[in-house]
């Protein structure tokens, strides 16, 4: 067993194309996040351990195991158009299977089409980037791979709170503090959610191209 | 030539590419992405770009080139390459395709031949540019002088 870091978040990013796998992968690194990059749905699915073939239903006997994740993955970003299996088809597949649900999925699309985004959205997606993605997009994924481990840490610590007999006013506060937390990091997506359905809408892309760096005289 | 200038040559001719429009605000965001870790960045990438858009213009030839053209086909391969266009910030050549798909969609085959010209000009025309680039960029690390980072004022 090798040493992770856990602070360090592990993206998967599915893109077909050679160049915006790239892309994705400077822009994940630069913004502090391990990343692995396949170029299909299905190699995607490889990778976090879903097979073909594999049920969700726990009492069907499978060759390979369901839950064989060498590495955890805290978020899949994954292009939307795609030969074989599209972004929309790998978000349907991990948001129904029993082990990869609670994994956030985001969609990168080049098309701007709001009946596109919806869709996504409405599958379970976090959120939805037009392409190409910039590094300002990026920032919005920490919130999402947060709420992720935090609801885990949260399952754990209520576990040993329920063993160790804790004083009830104390546990309250805890509680309520999380749920607070939880809820400004879903408030935080959902208006994320809003944006980006609201930018397809509008008929023009008004955003700052450029940002100012120091020139050499 | 000494480094300061070689310097000065390289922002007045980036900005230059800037202003008549073959290259938009995505090749800076490629810029900002180079550093010393990953010195190599865009011409990495861009090289990646060039491969593959001499492909799709190939593969693209000869689909237009069928008795029977797959449409379908034609628009997956321009899709691409408009996607691949973006994300260098190639921004003629991704215009070009933007066009060409919606000659695609109308299944205009003249418009279509006319398009596939007008992309391979324009995508020829920003691969010499880019490569005339990367080639001031090595003269000035060959001289031992670093990269100015561009502002965008304009």
């Amino acid at each position: 067993m090798g040493i992770t870091a856990e602070s360090q978040f592990h993206v998967l990013a599915v893109d077909d194309s050679i160049i915006d796998r790239k892309l994705i992968e400077r822009l994940l690194k630069t913004s502090s996040y391990q990343v692995t990059t396949v170029d299909s749905g299905s190699k995607a699915l490889e990778f976090l351990g879903l097979h073909e073939g594999d049920t969700n239903d726990p009492n069907t006997p499978s060759v390979s195991s369901n839950n064989h994740q060498e590495v955890e993955v805290n978020l899949v970003i994954t292009d939307y158009c795609m030969p074989g299996m599209t972004g929309y088809d790998l978000l349907k597949k991990i948001k129904e299977s029993s082990s990869l649900k609670t994994i956030p999925v985001v969609i990168m699309s080049s098309e701007n089409v709001p009946s596109r985004i919806s869709r996504c959205l409405e599958e379970g997606a976090e959120e939805f980037f037009l392409k190409p993605v910039r590094l300002s997009d990026l920032n919005k994924l920490r919130p999402h791979m947060l709420k992720t481990k935090f609801k885990d840490q949260n399952k754990k610590q209520e576990k040993q709170e329920e063993k160790a007999d804790f004083e009830s006013p104390k546990r309250q506060e805890k509680e309520e503090e999380q749920q607070h937390q939880e809820q400004l990091l879903q408030q935080q997506s959902s208006n994320n959610k809003r944006k980006a359905v609201e930018e397809g809408l509008s008929p023009e892309r008004s955003r700052p191209r450029y940002s100012g760096i120091t020139t050499v005289v | 030539m000494e480094v300061g200038q070689m310097q000065g040559r390289l922002v007045d001719y980036t900005k230059s590419l800037f202003m008549e429009g073959f290259l938009d605000g995505q090749f800076l965001q490629l810029q900002q992405l180079q550093d010393e870790s990953n010195p190599d960045f865009v011409v990495e990438v861009v090289s990646l770009f060039f491969d593959d858009s001499e492909k799709l213009l190939n593969d693209l030839t000869m689909a237009l080139d069928q008795p029977n053209v797959d449409f379908k086909k034609v628009d997956a391969h321009v899709h691409q390459l408009k996607g691949s266009s973006s994300s260098i910030g190639a921004q003629r050549v991704k215009n070009g395709c933007i066009a060409f798909r919606n000659f695609c969609e109308e299944q205009n085959i003249e418009a279509c031949l006319r398009c596939l010209q007008q992309v391979k000009q324009e995508y020829y025309l920003v691969k010499n540019k880019l490569e005339a680039l990367f080639r001031l960029e090595q003269q000035i690390v060959a001289a031992g002088g670093s990269i100015p980072m561009m502002e965008m004022g304009f």
